[in-house]
């Protein structure tokens, strides 16, 4: 049993049922202090049930909720020692800035002296000195995003919810808030409990991510392990981009399984330690594009140094370009394997080698087989 | 909201100017007193002269009212009681005078044509005709209330919220009566009139906690009178008559200072648009065999000469119940109301229902 | 006159057409009538038939105690009734907007509604059937023993407040409701998120979100009830003392519609005056509540 007051935020077995509906399923997790935490699943996998639980909104049918290694069980929100910035962030219209950071201070019976010096420091803090007296409808939307977290970090909680809260900024801005979001959470050494469906934003700002789907967590790691060691398809097939195919183990060799696509490609695969597999026994294997190596088939074929370290991949495809999705730094090629016809998705180099890269090119792919990541299938309910 | 009221009024006005000018004139406009004039009656009417009577039923109050809103336009025919009539004339200009060619004389009791003839004159020209009489007294619950035999005997402690009447002029007159002044006799001396009035306010004030509520329409008067809720109130007889036919303890009595005996008469309204029709009218229902059965149906007597002959013995019956020669004889006869008297006794009607 | 036509633009002939109905109909029932009013209101009577321009009509309303008393006992009253309808309809619309889903929901609203369907008079002899000293409470408390005699709930100045209440209710749970409505969940709970109670909840952030409707609600209560008439007479009854009764009579049974109109012009300038007033002490201005 771990000592609860190793952690910030520990949940056991934590379960919510509506009626026949379980929202929340067997959940137990512990969040070190001071951690950047996200949950990340789809729309509808039970997180902000979770959060609201947390928050202390909606009661679990079972499990327990500790924080500081005090339970939370029957403490009303208000008496909880954390904040939530909610996905619209609430800021109070009828207040202004000042008044909405000092919202929660009065309600703590602080005096005013006390009150004032809290809330310019909190504001000097997330660079917003002299706005206090801004209403909330002149903020740009960044602005909004820090009052929010300001308004709830000037309470010095131990743990701080957000209910996905960059949702609704445009592009630009979010990449530049994740970054900010980041950098506060850091400065102000709070634990931060952050719900997403966005992948990107949980990768880059977490030091732990929660994988959820029906309820469950699929997953707990730092973004790398979430990436690379995917535990499930589900979490492989979530995380990042991926070729997801339908296979078939074909053969199962000392540390690797070849297996054949639904429409007949044949590749090599790692052997994953942990599991173990039975030849014709149905599996998903995941490939990511940006693991893929493209090289172009010359004619006469000069480019031997580079060839020479691609035949270490143990996958070698011939292929030819469908498609080009141009996308700046993210763009795509999909290419239609030659035997099988199998379509496959490749990240485009922006190098100059590609750059006059056409439809209807002939182009050899390879990736080691360590990069493909291979489940067995989960039979759907 | 706060002004629908006059609103209205003014409404009320507009249609009536112009529905005025579109109406058939075969259409006798009538505006009355419930029960004057009866289905039975209008279709009788209808039958004999082929005029269609649309009936408004209305009081003294409201008649004056609809008319001096249009300036006496709206109606063929109004039915005003005889002592409203001068005032409201000298005041408003709505009625016509009386054209007596048309009228049929020796339908009427004598004595009454004169009286009303008499006591309508303004400016020298006599302007209503009468047609149904009766009196306001006291409607009394004999098992509860016997020893209620005049007005102020309403006031008497035993009655703590269980008496009703209405604030209006003849509640005024009949409480001085009672009181022992005589307020006809000071009717064209406003200053002796007002003292008395103001004595008759103190009394009202005073009373006030016996009166349940100060009834409006004669239903409002039965309802509590039926339902024991009061057991004396100050009403007319007719209603007094109709109630004892439900509950013979209640009755209708002739105070001892003398019940109010008032006449309705008919009047033209200046602006009749079909007084051929309205003086068919008349002449139709003070027929004897008519105005009986108008009597019926009103439960007060008529100004026609031998309709009491027809009328049902019932209600002759109740009639001689409540009325002795005496108490005929005791009878205070509304004398015509000076114009401006009327706004003494407003104020004094606003007072008491002010008080607490 | 032909270039005169021309010089005006196919649209402004249009907009004219258009705001015709809108324009008569103000110009005939609304202004033509009050300026009728206010000339009548200023006309006193010298002899019969002959009439003079002066105030004595006004006058008369504060030389009167009469008169202004009750004026004043209406808009007592009247105010009362607002603060109670508030208090009442408060908890009503939060519930319906906040606790209450799909069809409860339009159930609950529909029962409010419920008593508008029929007239106000009927509804008002419903509640003098069931409050009279014969009626049906009385009778059900003598029945189970609960009093001797017949108890008179009718004619007090409590039934007065009941009536009205009640007729009002409807104007200040639907601007309520819509208005609550429209807050936001994340509000409250980030109210009760930040530390807040109940009452701090209710006082920092339901009340002044709630504030336009809140306000407009009082107006258009305060300014129904002002202007009841039936309610304040038939519950009433021999106390009721109402300022519309008092216009009524002095049309009606007076004849003395200058006096009547004076009153009626004095009601609409008083009561204006209170409407702006409470605006101005709540902060809010006219356009913003009534949008």
């Amino acid at each position: 049993m771990l000592n609860h007051t190793d952690f910030d935020l520990q949940c056991t077995d934590l379960v919510r049922q509506f009626d026949d509906f379980t929202a929340v399923d067997q959940v137990s997790f512990a969040i070190p202090k001071g951690s950047f935490f996200s949950i990340l699943g789809p729309s509808g996998c039970g997180k902000t049930t979770l959060l609201r639980m947390l928050a202390g909104f909606d009661d679990p049918t079972s499990g327990d909720i500790f924080i500081k290694g005090k339970s939370m069980i029957g403490v009303a929100p208000n008496k909880r020692p954390v904040n939530m910035v909610f996905q619209h962030l609430a800021l109070f219209p009828n207040m202004n800035v000042s008044e909405n950071i000092a919202y929660g201070l009065h309600r703590q019976g602080i005096n005013k002296v006390e009150i004032k010096h809290k809330v310019e420091q909190v504001l000097a803090r997330v660079n917003l000195s002299g706005s206090g007296e801004k209403k909330i409808a002149q903020l740009s939307g960044g602005q909004k995003q820090r009052i929010a977290i300001a308004r709830c970090l000037v309470l010095n909680p131990d743990v701080l919810l957000l209910d996905e809260p960059l949702g609704a900024l445009d592009l630009k801005l979010r990449e530049h808030m994740k970054v900010e979001l980041k950098k506060l959470q850091q400065e102000f050494e709070t634990t931060f409990v952050y719900i997403t469906h966005d992948q990107s934003e949980a990768l880059v700002m977490s030091d732990q991510v929660a994988v959820m789907n029906h309820g469950q967590f699929q997953q707990v790691g730092d973004p790398q392990q979430l990436y690379f060691q995917p535990d499930n398809a589900f979490v492989a097939g979530f995380v990042g981009d991926s070729n997801k195919w339908s296979a078939k183990v074909m053969d199962i060799l000392s540390d690797s399984l070849q297996v054949k696509t639904v429409s007949g490609l044949v590749l090599q695969v790692q052997k994953p330690e942990t599991k173990t597999f039975i030849i014709g026994s149905e599996v998903e294997v995941f490939i990511r594009p940006e693991a893929i190596h493209i090289s172009p088939m010359l004619e006469s074929k000069v480019e031997s140094t580079q060839l020479q370290t691609n035949q270490l991949h143990t996958n070698q495809l011939h292929t030819k370009v469908n498609n080009i999705l141009f996308d700046g730094a993210n763009s795509q090629l999909l290419v239609e394997e030659q035997t099988s016809s199998e379509e496959i998705k490749v990240k485009l180099p922006q190098t100059a080698e590609f750059m006059h890269l056409k439809k209807g090119d002939k182009l050899q792919i390879s990736f080691p087989m360590q990069q493909v990541n291979v489940f067995p299938k989960i039979q759907d309910k | 909201m706060q002004i629908s009221n006059c609103k209205s009024l003014i409404a009320v006005g507009f249609t009536l100017c112009i529905t005025a000018q579109s109406v058939n004139a075969e259409t006798l406009r009538l505006l009355t007193w419930g029960g004057y004039a009866p289905k039975t009656v209008v279709d009788m009417f209808k039958a004999e002269t082929g005029i269609d009577v649309e009936v408004t039923k209305s009081n003294n109050e409201d008649m004056i009212a609809k008319l001096s809103a249009t300036r006496g336009g709206g109606f063929d025919l109004a039915q005003p009681s005889q002592d409203r009539i001068a005032s409201a004339q000298a005041e408003f200009n709505i009625y016509k005078p009386i054209d007596l060619s048309k009228i049929d004389k020796s339908l009427f009791v004598a004595s009454m044509l004169d009286s009303t003839l008499q006591s309508s004159i303004y400016d020298g020209k006599s302007y209503g005709v009468p047609h149904i009489w009766g009196t306001s007294g006291l409607i009394v619950n004999s098992e509860k209330a016997a020893d209620v035999k005049d007005y102020t005997d309403l006031c008497n402690d035993a009655y703590m919220g269980k008496v009703t009447y209405r604030l209006k002029r003849p509640t005024l007159i009949a409480f001085a009566f009672s009181m022992g002044l005589d307020p006809f006799a000071a009717y064209n001396d406003p200053a002796e009139y007002e003292k008395i009035m103001l004595k008759v306010q103190d009394k009202l004030i005073s009373c006030k906690g016996n009166v349940k509520a100060y009834w409006s329409g004669g239903d409002a008067m039965k309802n509590l009178m039926r339902t024991d809720e009061t057991v004396a109130a100050m009403a007319w007889d007719a209603g007094g008559w109709q109630l004892h036919d439900d509950n013979q303890a209640i009755n209708f009595i002739a105070p001892t200072s003398g019940a109010l005996g008032w006449i309705d008469a008919f009047v033209i309204p200046r602006k009749s648009k079909n007084e051929s029709a309205a003086y068919k009218w008349i002449n139709f229902v003070m027929q004897p065999k008519i105005a009986a059965m108008i009597t019926d149906a009103a439960g007060n007597f008529t100004a026609s000469k031998g309709a009491d002959e027809f009328v049902n013995a019932p209600l002759r019956a109740k009639y001689q119940s409540s009325f002795d020669t005496a108490s005929i004889d005791n009878i205070k006869w509304y004398p015509p109301v000076p114009a401006g008297l009327e706004m003494i006794e407003g104020k004094v009607l606003d007072r008491v229902k002010a008080a607490k | 006159m032909a270039i005169k036509g021309k010089s005006n633009t196919p649209l402004k002939l249009g907009l004219l057409l258009l705001l015709c109905p809108l324009l008569l109909w103000l110009v005939l029932l609304v202004i033509l009538p009050q300026l009728t009013m206010l000339n009548i209101s200023l006309q006193e009577r010298v002899a019969p038939r002959i009439y003079e321009y002066g105030l004595s009509n006004y006058i008369e309303f504060f030389t009167e105690p009469l008169y202004w008393n009750t004026f004043l006992r209406t808009a007592v009253m009247s105010i009362i009734a607002t603060i109670l309808t508030l208090i009442i309809a408060f908890p009503i619309s939060y519930y319906i907007a906040k606790m209450l889903r799909g069809r409860a929901k339009g159930l609950l609203l529909v029962l409010c509604l419920v008593p508008f369907w029929v007239s106000e008079l009927v509804r008002t002899y419903g509640w003098m059937i069931l409050l009279r000293e014969s009626g049906v409470i009385s009778s059900f408390l003598q029945y189970i023993g609960f009093t001797e005699g017949p108890i008179e709930f009718l004619y007090t100045d409590a039934t007065i407040m009941l009536g009205l209440v009640y007729s009002s209710m409807l104007f200040m749970v639907v601007p309520l409701t819509s208005t609550l409505e429209s807050l936001d969940d994340s509000y409250i709970e980030a109210g009760y998120d930040l530390g807040g109670n109940g009452l701090s909840v209710f006082w920092h952030i339901i009340v002044p979100h709630a504030k336009p409707a809140i306000v407009s609600g009082c107006i258009v209560v305060f300014m129904l009830t002002l202007g009841n008439y039936l309610t304040p007479i038939l519950l009433g009854g021999k106390s009721s003392l109402w300022f519309t009764e008092q216009i009524f009579t002095q049309f009606i049974t007076r004849f003395n519609w200058q006096q009547g109109s004076a009153f009626g012009v004095l009601l609409l300038s008083i009561s204006s005056l209170i409407v702006w007033l409470g605006l101005k002490l709540s902060r809010q201005s006219f356009s913003k509540v009534m949008s």
